[in-house]
């Protein structure tokens, strides 16, 4: 195929995808008329996730490439402003497009920090990483760690390290096409991984970045306006206003206005919530001091309890009218019973945890680190600003955003993309607040107060389809619905949003396509990421560095799909939880690739001694504080200065700076070579009147 | 191969920006943390100020510090003569 210039490749691009653009509104379009029309919603659903799929799939086969630089690096030629779209794909996974407006209307200001964190970052692209990479202008970021360190040591650890945070960040975003396919289609969770996993590999398998590059500024339309319109709507619905962002202000006084009327126990609504919480009180004393016979009694108190509630369920049965959704939930008692002593103190804990969290006030959606004491704030602002910094520095350290800067023509357009990336992004993340705070007033006005019998439609269907993500229960059966009786999982507040503002069905199954385009796109990256660490680094600059073009391209799609196939397997096996997941390959990231990096372009004197003992340094603390604080693996040592280990990166970082300073210090300076290359990539152009020459 | 005087101050400049730069990053994002308990009770648009910063200011600030980094760099890669040739 003979490529264009790149003027006349821009305007080709720009028509495609304005073509793209109407042709997919006018899909919705012409679905919604289908919708009228009386289509189930089911078939529905099943058009619109396999239009897209398919979709993507073409798109793939379409730019199907032999080409070494094309399948690496696109044929470095994305222009400034799609590469931005290709990034915000990339970078916004099932978690931000899902879980993140969820969080923050569980957690009010302090789910902020993801929000401050995955924007920030970019600055730190911009200013210290995205040019100078691009001026170095290879594959792959441990090519910059070989190439300016030295010796394949560097280069394994930039490997092994590419590997980790990718793999970790892998797994929770297959989990979410996985969770999203078979939540809308009926799929089970095991086929919905492999179906999305197949149109993954479709694209990626055939065109590498090219393929998921133009992928991915299809996927970034259809998730961004998959997100803003249900917004928008609802934004209409409450203030009148069209613009979410701007007209939420006011929409959040009102919010903390009914804080205060459902906290003060002087009203007649905040009475009837103290009346609940009551309970949950004298529920949560229950459980501990079931906890607490459990210590002293240990097994012989389990066997006890056990009896009793086998004994309830005979008499139960024995009496003559016994209710029969009374004898179910005996039954249900008895079977669901802890087996053994660490099962029972683990699941009672989690109750009376959950008990207490019911039993106090409505926290502030808008108050910073709220908490009943000083010692409580003070730990909740350490933690808050430590995640900050570990989402950010990560940001600035994931190989798969960085190797996305390899693909601008220019160090001047790698420059222009980060800015369209951080605006491409934005335009999510400035609505995911609104979001909240906005589903947070309907519910805190339509929902509490209505009565049980006249539930809102989207109340009942969602809590039918899944009880974790949304359940109303009469706690003090007075047939009206308190705030306390409420309980929602962080994940219903994007998927339920359509059927909140009272849209279409078809809004909800765009939205569910949004939701997949964000888990594959960042799949896409992520899984590109580690086969090319492993047939680029690995095999072309290692094993065998004379291979020839069709060798290494095959062995860089081969490996793709056993990459594929380990991590669907790996999620099968539905590890850890999603949140603690992408956090901490953030803070991997951060620790083990930062420091090395920038030090690399910023300080002439760091060497290969320094960049191993940084590299290594932060790997290894970022991950021993994980592993030794972390609950899943079970060594539950206290925590140093009250940071979770999900920040674990706060103290990575800075012991991965140490260590190349220190290291490059105690060593002699790196040789003439490398300083040429430091000056290489520190100048756009230096050839106007030094030769430089750089491998 | 040697590096003029020119190239140095290029660099210098380059160095000067960026470092500038990041302490508006860093005021912005953690300095306004640290007091967001402190703030809460300004209003700014209608939002108290603290929630404002971290859900709103401050992308907008990051944003313009990208864009205003990218437009100062053009300008200096023209003046040192390091520009890359127009494709």
């Amino acid at each position: 195929m003979a490529k264009p210039t790149q003027p006349r490749f821009v305007s080709q691009l720009k028509r495609y995808y304005a073509l793209y653009t109407g042709g997919f509104i006018g899909f919705v379009v012409l679905l919604s008329i289908l919708e009228q029309m009386g289509v189930p919603n089911k078939i529905l659903g099943y058009i619109f996730l396999g239009m897209t799929v398919l979709l993507y799939a073409g798109i793939g086969i379409l730019s199907r490439t032999s080409d070494v630089s094309e399948y690496y690096v696109a044929g470095r030629r994305v222009p400034a402003f799609f590469n931005g779209m290709a990034v915000g794909a990339d970078w916004m996974s099932a978690a931000s497009f899902i879980g993140l407006a969820g969080t923050l209307y569980l957690s009010g200001y302090d789910g902020l920090a993801f929000v401050l964190g995955w924007t920030g970052g970019f600055v730190l692209v911009a200013l210290l990483l995205a040019p100078y990479l691009r001026k170095f202008g290879q594959y792959t970021i441990p090519d910059f760690l070989g190439a300016r360190y030295g010796g394949s040591l560097p280069r394994s650890i930039g490997v092994f390290a590419a590997i980790l945070c990718s793999f970790t960040y892998v797994i929770a975003q297959i989990y979410g096409v996985g969770l999203i396919t078979s939540r809308f289609t009926g799929l089970d969770f095991g086929t919905g991984v492999f179906v999305g996993l197949g149109s993954i590999l479709v694209c990626s398998f055939l065109g590498g970045m090219r393929a998921v590059t133009w992928t991915q500024v299809a996927q970034y339309v259809i998730l961004v306006i998959a997100y803003i319109i249900p917004v928008i709507w609802l934004s209409v619905k409450h203030t009148g206003n069209p613009i979410p962002q701007v007209a939420y202000g006011y929409v959040l006084e009102k919010v903390t206005a009914r804080e205060q009327v459902l906290n003060d126990p002087t009203t007649p609504e905040g009475a009837r919530e103290a009346e609940v919480r009551a309970i949950f009180k004298q529920r949560q004393s229950a459980e501990e001091a079931r906890l607490k016979a459990l210590e002293s009694g240990g097994k012989t108190y389990l066997a006890q309890e056990k009896n009793k509630l086998v004994k309830a369920d005979e008499e139960l049965k024995a009496g003559r009218d016994a209710d029969p959704k009374a004898i179910k939930a005996a039954d249900n008692a008895v079977k669901n019973f802890p087996a053994d002593v660490a099962s029972a103190r683990n699941a009672w804990r989690t109750m009376a945890e959950a008990d207490r969290v019911k039993a106090g006030p409505i926290a502030a959606h808008a108050e910073p680190f709220a908490g009943p004491d000083e010692a409580t704030r003070d730990k909740k602002r350490k933690n808050f600003l430590a995640l900050v910094m570990c989402l950010m520095v990560g940001t600035a350290a994931l190989p798969h955003i960085l190797m996305r800067f390899y693909t601008t023509p220019t160090v001047r357009e790698a420059r222009h993309s980060v800015f369209w990336s951080l605006f491409f992004i934005s335009l999510l993340y400035l609505t995911a607040p609104a979001l909240a705070v906005l589903a947070k007033y309907d519910v805190y006005t339509l929902l509490v107060g209505s009565s049980f019998s006249e539930l809102p439609s989207w109340v009942s269907a969602w809590a039918s389809v899944d009880s974790s993500l949304m359940s109303v229960t009469d706690i003090n059966h007075d047939g009206i619905v308190q705030l306390s009786e409420i309980t929602i999982g962080g994940d219903l507040i994007v998927l339920a949003t359509p059927e909140i503002a009272g849209l279409p069905y078809v809004i909800t199954a765009l939205v569910a396509a949004g939701g997949l385009a964000a888990a594959l796109s960042t799949a896409d990256g992520l899984m590109l990421t580690i086969s090319n660490s492993l047939s680029h680094d690995v095999y072309y600059k290692m094993i065998d560095p004379k291979a020839p073009t069709r060798r290494r391209l095959f062995i860089a799609k081969a490996l793709l799909l056993g990459v594929a196939v380990f991590a669907a397997y790996i999620t099968s096996l539905k590890p850890g939880d999603i949140l603690f997941l992408v956090g901490s390959a953030f803070s991997l990231a951060a620790s083990a690739f930062f420091p090395a990096l920038a030090l690399g372009v910023f300080w002439k004197r760091a060497n290969k001694t320094g960049a191993i003992l940084g590299m290594v340094g932060g790997l290894l603390t970022c991950m021993v504080y994980m592993y030794i604080t972390y609950p899943f693996f079970g060594v539950n040592a206290s925590l140093w200065w009250d940071i979770n280990p999900i920040s674990a990166g706060i103290f990575g970082i800075p012991v991965g700076f140490a260590g190349v300073v220190l290291g490059s210090l105690a060593t002699d300076a790196p040789d003439k070579a490398t300083q040429v290359l430091v000056d290489h990539v520190r100048y756009p152009n230096l050839e106007r009147d030094i030769k430089t020459k750089v491998a | 191969m040697q590096l003029t005087e020119k190239h140095r101050q290029y660099w210098r400049r380059n160095l000067r920006l960026t470092g500038f730069l990041l302490v508006v990053w860093f005021v912005v994002t953690f300095v306004v943390g640290w007091f967001a308990r402190d703030l809460q009770s300004l209003t700014f648009l209608g939002f108290p100020f603290s929630f404002y910063m971290a859900a709103q200011g401050a992308q907008l600030i990051f944003l313009i510090l990208v864009g205003y980094y990218a437009y100062c760099m053009d300008k200096l890669d023209r003046e040192y003569g390091v520009h890359e040739d127009d494709q």
